[in-house]
């Protein structure tokens, strides 16, 4: 078989290649022993860091762009690369100086109290690298190409200069599937797999990465081997079927038309994804404009991206999800620390309401947006009506606000997630949403007791468990005899197992993710 | 360097000289022949606002002011350039870049 490694996806698909090492990657370099070819091989590792971050700020935008452009920056400034020409006069080796001077400048920047100035030693790592790898001679970018990289974690830039073009994977010890590198994996279709723990796969030399069982093999025989070959087959083949599907309609068997809407979060995602595919987008997920370790951004900055969003989709309906953060989602300065259990503490509407102030400053935003196209709002974690009163009043003044300011901007209907038990028993209390949206895996997380990111109870935390379809039924039902549309965009939605379940819960509006369009309505035309 | 031209203002930006702010910072120091320094303290300790890693190392807060002088040609509008960007929220808020 080869050695079997079970992580978590963050990216699907399936892909078998070489391996390539983040950060261990490292050749051995021998000193010169002379001072001035040492402190020319800094200079000219410098130069070639400055120019090939240069070349790969020429093929992105927005904050990987910001990114990049930081770390240019920082190494086009000699006062960084100071300390470490002195130590190089004094007979330090030229890596050698080089990192005890990144060193020194790291340890100040993780010293600090201030949690965005600490995100950044993130950046001096990936810069010290960077200049580390060019020391020892390993000019590598551009050569991974059709390859597994396996790391700790990935640093974005490590991602975009990579050729995706040729396939490739990734496999990840540490790793997170909300990270910034996991979104632009998904986006472009880079299987990737998370949390493997076990660092004896450093030493594989081939891997193949299966996303769809959450399964990395290391160094697989030829059984492992014409297994892939097999699946990966079969893969295309399906994949080739479900393309003829992405563009119709999606229809039952006997001709009923079902809502298959999508999941998105970054405006990036955009791209890869043809809106004649989809109904709209069901679930706008706004905390992601909101990056831990980077400013909170300001109300222009959120008005820019949900427009984008909106004359992305035309006509077709867009449900923005205001800040969902707390739980496993925390951002500096926002969310509370030390919470004994933070996914039932302060987290989604409960923590919008306890800071007005930025909260205000996304409704406002979205009012604005609104006149862009056909903008819903949809309030995340809601638990008593109150809390949807507050948020459409807030919604409401803000509204009344803009307008007397001059600013061109509309009302948008406010709708609730259903993913607090409370809501899904008693729904009857909410009607004034104007929508409700079931978010299945949170329901799931809060009706099971099971954690959805603990692998010893994930056999408990099952959306198929009926307690939560019985719920699921309530709610389309109570939709149904009270014209209240309900839709389901948990990754319920997206698994072809839990389709013909959710569409006999009586629903008919489904969201899902962008990848799984194809694969949804291929099967809903066999139920 | 006797004659140094001065003045000061509050940063308003959100997470004060980060990394963004930093880079424009920098960039717009860098467009003049003055020697031109920054600090957080009227009396120092003054770093050069040309060098990133010594503005970020400098790790100044939101709200708090940010001196700034300096000495040559064109001191009067390096001055007047930094006092402005800093005071116009380093242009992040309603512009397009």
């Amino acid at each position: 078989m080869g050695t079997e490694f079970k992580g978590i996806t963050a990216s699907d698909g399936l892909f078998m290649g070489q391996v390539r090492k983040l950060s261990f990657a490292l050749k051995t370099r021998v000193p010169t022993g002379d001072l001035a070819q040492e402190r020319e091989a800094l200079e000219t590792a410098l130069a070639q860091s400055i120019t090939e971050l240069g070349a790969l700020m020429g093929r992105v935008e927005g904050e990987a762009a910001d990114i990049l452009g930081f770390q240019v920056a920082m190494l086009e400034d000699e006062a960084l690369a100071a300390p470490a020409m002195t130590a190089i006069s004094q007979g330090i080796a030229a890596d050698a100086a080089w990192s005890q001077a990144m060193a020194a400048e790291i340890a100040g920047y993780e010293s600090s109290e201030d949690d965005y100035f600490r995100a950044r030693a993130a950046d001096l790592k990936d810069m010290r690298d960077r200049v580390l790898r060019h020391l020892s001679g390993d000019n590598h970018s551009g050569a991974a190409v059709g390859l597994v990289l396996v790391g700790d974690d990935l640093p974005p830039t490590a991602f975009l200069e990579t050729d995706w073009s040729k396939g490739g994977a990734i496999a990840l010890i540490k790793g997170s599937t909300t990270s910034h590198v996991a979104m632009l994996a998904r986006a472009r279709g880079v299987p990737m797999i998370v949390g493997l723990g076990d660092e004896s796969i450093f030493s594989a030399s081939a891997l193949i990465v299966d996303g769809s069982r959450g399964l990395v093999i290391a160094d697989p025989d030829e059984t492992a081997q014409s297994a892939f070959t097999r699946d990966h087959a079969e893969l295309a083949a399906r994949h080739g079927i479900e393309r003829t599907f992405l563009f119709e309609p999606a229809r039952r068997k006997d001709g009923g038309v079902i809502d298959i809407l999508i999941n998105v979060a970054g405006v990036e995602e955009l791209d890869a994804i043809d809106p004649r595919s989809c109904d709209g987008i069901g679930l706008m997920r706004s905390e992601f404009l909101f990056r831990d370790g980077a400013p909170l951004p300001d109300e222009e900055q959120q008005y820019r991206a949900y427009r984008r969003f909106l004359e992305w989709a035309g006509a077709k309906p867009v449900t923005i999800r205001t800040l969902d953060i707390g739980g496993d989602k925390p951002i500096a300065g926002l969310t509370p620390s030390g919470e004994s259990n933070p996914f039932l503490g302060l987290r989604g509407v409960r923590l919008t309401l306890a800071r007005e102030d930025v909260f205000r400053t996304q409704l406002r935003a979205l009012a604005r947006a609104a006149v862009h196209g056909t903008l819903k709002v949809m309030i995340p974690m809601v638990t008593v009506p109150e809390e949807l009163s507050r948020s459409a009043q807030l919604l409401q003044s803000c509204v009344a606000e803009l307008r007397a300011e001059g600013a061109p901007c509309a009302l948008p209907p406010l709708g609730i997630m259903v993913e607090v038990p409370a809501v899904a028993v008693a729904p009857d209390l909410f009607r004034e949403a104007a929508f409700f949206s079931i978010g299945s895996n949170d329901l799931t997380q809060y009706v099971t007791a099971s954690s959805r990111d603990d692998a010893r109870v994930a056999a408990l935390n099952d959306a198929g468990h009926p307690a939560v379809t019985r719920l699921i039924v309530a709610v389309a039902q109570y939709g149904r005899d009270n014209d209240i549309p309900v839709s389901l965009c948990g990754d319920m939605a997206s698994d072809t197992r839990h389709l013909k379940t959710l569409l006999d819960c009586g629903l008919t509006s489904l969201s899902v993710a962008p990848s799984r369009l194809g694969r949804i309505k291929a099967a809903l035309a066999e139920i | 360097m006797s004659d140094w031209i001065s003045g000061s203002v509050v940063i308003a930006h959100d997470v004060g000289l980060h990394a963004r702010p930093s880079v424009k910072l920098t960039k717009v120091a860098k467009g003049f022949s003055s020697v031109l320094e920054i600090a957080g303290n009227a009396d120092g300790p003054w770093i050069d606002a040309k060098s990133i890693v010594k503005v970020m190392a400098m790790k100044a807060k939101q709200h708090s002011t940010l001196h700034v002088r300096a000495s040559g040609a064109d001191a009067p509008a390096a001055v007047e350039a930094i006092t402005s960007l800093v005071a116009r929220d380093f242009d992040e808020a309603g512009h397009g870049n």
